[in-house]
């Protein structure tokens, strides 16, 4: 069915739908001949991925997926490109497989979407109605909350923190810095987008330069006290990079107070430093379509029922990934996947008017510290009382002082990940 | 398209009842519990990278391997810390979905 003809229909049958779900509350099951309808807003790990389980769980579901961009550069091994191990050919997906297997996907920004009317507003105009909405819109950065930085400094000081131009732009600046030169790159408070992304970028730049201009230097201003996996990447700077690495964290000047993009000079408390490369990461918050539908609290991210991913604030409107209340799971592309699969069986439970499952997750965060040097954390979570849970007993860090040997068989293992996970949302 | 969604109460009852003593109403779906796997083994466990394959092998293969990487008998760099996360029911209904599918 061509985009127009899906929009008209659904503007038509907007208020039988809205009657309907009136008249039959909650979890009504489909009568015969009628066709469940499922708009998925956000094409990342979290969107690709509810929209492909959602048509494997039940084919007769009509999957909308409404995505601006015809093509997805992943975060995940983005510091990859950042540290000119690969090009940012590799991380760039599309959603060929999935208009493939049925899902319709419309290339447009969702300017709204309507609880009550169950439809969401397209920003080029018309509407999509929907019978449940699944919404994956990652992060919103907080610019108010640094002095002299908004979005139109991006473009001197990149927070390379949503990939795609950010990305080059921030390896075409470590290219073009001289031998010699200083990088600052300061990480956001938590909670954050990929809790071990700031380790994982100050490794491979440093790799980079250990490479291609050995005198240079690294200065991180860190917020905060500790940071993910730690342990095991200052085990691995000590290592591969000694000496190369200044690293402030709160106790040690390391809260940023104001940038000066002109100057390349950020603030601290008691100092200033300047920057031949700088890239300052915001603190953050849900992407901005869940900001202006409502889906957001007073801590600006949302909340949810955890089983379901259902938004506590907007019935019928599911929210995973990033943007997700989804405490203890951290957010990462690895754990918005694994939301998306229980959020599609529930979603496919509930339209059949059936009990939703319980919930299962896994998430594994790969970082690459060097070209063959990995290391990863893991947790299990279940569902306990309401509540995502940590399963006692599992998960945790790579071993410390591990061999040679074993770091390059998570190197390899972190490429493994990447690939399988990619191959299994867009491929 | 093959229904990949196995009853949870069935397997709960036929597994679990056979393992860890009595049924699990609660516990994860087949499907679920499987499908979290494919992140890092592919889809339907056919890997496209360095991670093992798991589509094709024996249902008593992939239990045996689950539980000997939960009580260490197995060797592993990360499989060691997830199946630590799984009851032995649960591993007995991913390696059913796995060998089904």
């Amino acid at each position: 069915m061509s985009r127009f003809t899906r929009r008209t229909f659904n503007r038509s049958l907007g208020a039988t739908v809205a009657l309907g779900a009136l008249a039959l509350p909650g979890s009504a099951p489909f009568a015969a001949g009628t066709k469940a309808q499922v708009v998925v807003v956000g094409g990342g790990f979290g969107g690709a991925t509810a929209a492909k389980y959602i048509k494997r769980f039940d084919p007769s579901i009509s999957v909308t997926l409404v995505e601006p961009s015809t093509h997805f550069i992943t975060c995940p091994f983005s510091n990859t490109v950042i540290g000119g191990l690969n090009t940012i050919d590799y991380i760039t997906q599309n959603y060929d497989a999935l208009k493939k297997m049925g899902v319709e996907v419309v290339h447009d920004l969702v300017a709204h979407i309507d609880g009550a009317k169950k439809q969401v507003k397209l920003t080029r105009g018309g509407t999509i109605a929907f019978d449940r909405c699944v919404v994956s819109p990652g992060i919103d950065f907080r610019w108010e909350k640094i002095e002299g930085l908004d979005a139109s400094t991006a473009g001197t000081i990149p927070h390379a923190w949503k990939a795609g131009p950010q990305t080059l732009l921030l390896r075409k600046q470590l290219e073009a810095m001289p031998n010699g030169g200083t990088f600052i790159i300061s990480p956001p408070v938590n909670p954050f987008r990929c809790p071990p992304g700031p380790g994982e970028r100050i490794s491979l730049v440093a790799s980079y330069f250990k490479k291609a201009k050995p005198k240079s230097k690294i200065v991180v201003l860190d917020p905060k006290k500790k940071f993910s996996k730690q342990g095991l990447f200052k085990e691995g700077w000590a290592k591969l990079y000694p000496g190369m690495i200044n690293y402030h964290n709160v106790d040690n000047d390391g809260v940023v107070r104001r940038v000066d993009p002109k100057t390349m000079t950020l603030h601290t408390d008691f100092g200033k430093y300047k920057g031949d490369v700088v890239n300052f990461i915001p603190s953050q918050r849900a992407g901005k379509i869940a900001q202006v539908s409502g889906l957001t609290d007073n801590t600006e991210w949302c909340p949810i029922d955890q089983q379901t991913f259902e938004s506590r604030l907007v019935p019928g409107v599911h929210v995973i990934g990033d943007s997700s209340i989804a405490s203890p799971m951290p957010k990462s592309g690895f754990a918005a996947s694994t939301q998306a699969k229980v959020c599609a069986e529930a979603v496919v439970n509930l339209l059949k008017g059936r009990m939703p499952g319980t919930p299962k997750f896994v998430n594994t965060c790969y970082s690459l510290v060097d070209e063959n040097y990995g290391i990863s954390v893991a947790m299990v979570y279940g569902y306990e009382g309401g509540k995502i849970i940590k399963i006692k007993g599992s998960g945790g860090l790579s071993p410390s002082g591990a061999d040679a040997n074993f770091h390059q068989k998570e190197a390899n293992y972190a490429r493994g990940w990447y690939e399988s996970i990619s191959n299994d949302i867009w491929g | 398209m093959k229904s990949f969604v196995i009853p949870a109460a069935v397997v709960g009852i036929t597994v679990a009842g056979l393992l860890t003593g009595p049924a699990q109403a609660d516990m994860a779906s087949g499907a679920v519990l499987a499908n979290t796997c494919f992140s890092c083994h592919g889809t339907d466990g056919k890997s496209v990278g360095d991670m093992p394959t798991i589509a094709g092998k024996k249902e008593s293969f992939i239990a045996k391997k689950l539980k000997g990487f939960k009580m260490g008998s197995e060797d592993s760099t990360v499989m060691k810390r997830i199946a630590k996360g799984f009851t032995d029911a649960e591993i007995a209904a991913i390696a059913k979905f796995f060998a089904k599918n």
